[in-house]
């Protein structure tokens, strides 16, 4: 899972009858000094994540399908979490 | 599978019910010289892991595998805690 920055929202009128009603949110993968780091990309949103928050985003087509709640959809990314905090020890 | 230090843990409330009770660890891959290598990524944990201890984890749809019958969406998770290794 990547640590990520919902950094926008999406909206498609005409897509794949498996995405109908899917929430599909921008995502922006952090580093651990909360720099942005590769690039955006399209993720399904099943925990009610806005924009400006810091989410966990599982990069796989069964757990994301999973997250959408239905077989076989077309996605390979979904947001699972918003995270609350980081917590690192230093020296390590 | 891949060798990887965990660095940290990742606190979440609202997150999917099927990753409710389960442990988030921020781990960051580490090359068979231990330095480290790529990205830092988040993963579960199957094996009771701790912060700064070397683990090994599976990445992809194996990943939830540890939790079976559970099906939490994962693409990463710890499998096992590393005493040592030899190159």
């Amino acid at each position: 899972m990547l640590i990520c920055l919902v950094v926008g929202n999406l909206v498609a009128t005409q897509k794949n009858r498996k995405l109908e009603g899917a929430k599909l949110m921008l995502v922006q993968p952090l580093d651990l000094d909360d720099q942005p780091v590769g690039a955006t990309f399209l993720a399904i949103d099943s925990v009610g994540a806005g924009i400006g928050e810091k989410v966990l985003v599982v990069i796989e087509g069964k757990a994301a399908g999973q997250a959408l709640g239905r077989k076989a959809a077309a996605v390979d990314a979904a947001i699972v979490g918003v995270i609350d905090a980081v917590e690192l020890v230093a020296g390590i | 599978m891949q060798l990887a230090r965990v660095l940290g843990e990742v606190v979440s409330t609202v997150k999917d019910a099927n990753l409710s009770g389960m442990k988030l660890l921020v781990v960051q891959p580490l090359l068979a010289s231990g330095e480290p290598v790529g990205r830092t990524l988040v993963a579960l944990d199957s094996v009771g892991a701790g912060v700064g201890e070397n683990v090994f984890f599976v990445r992809g749809r194996e990943a939830a595998f540890p939790f079976y019958p559970g099906e939490p969406p994962t693409d990463a998770t710890i499998i096992g805690i590393v005493d040592h290794w030899n190159t």
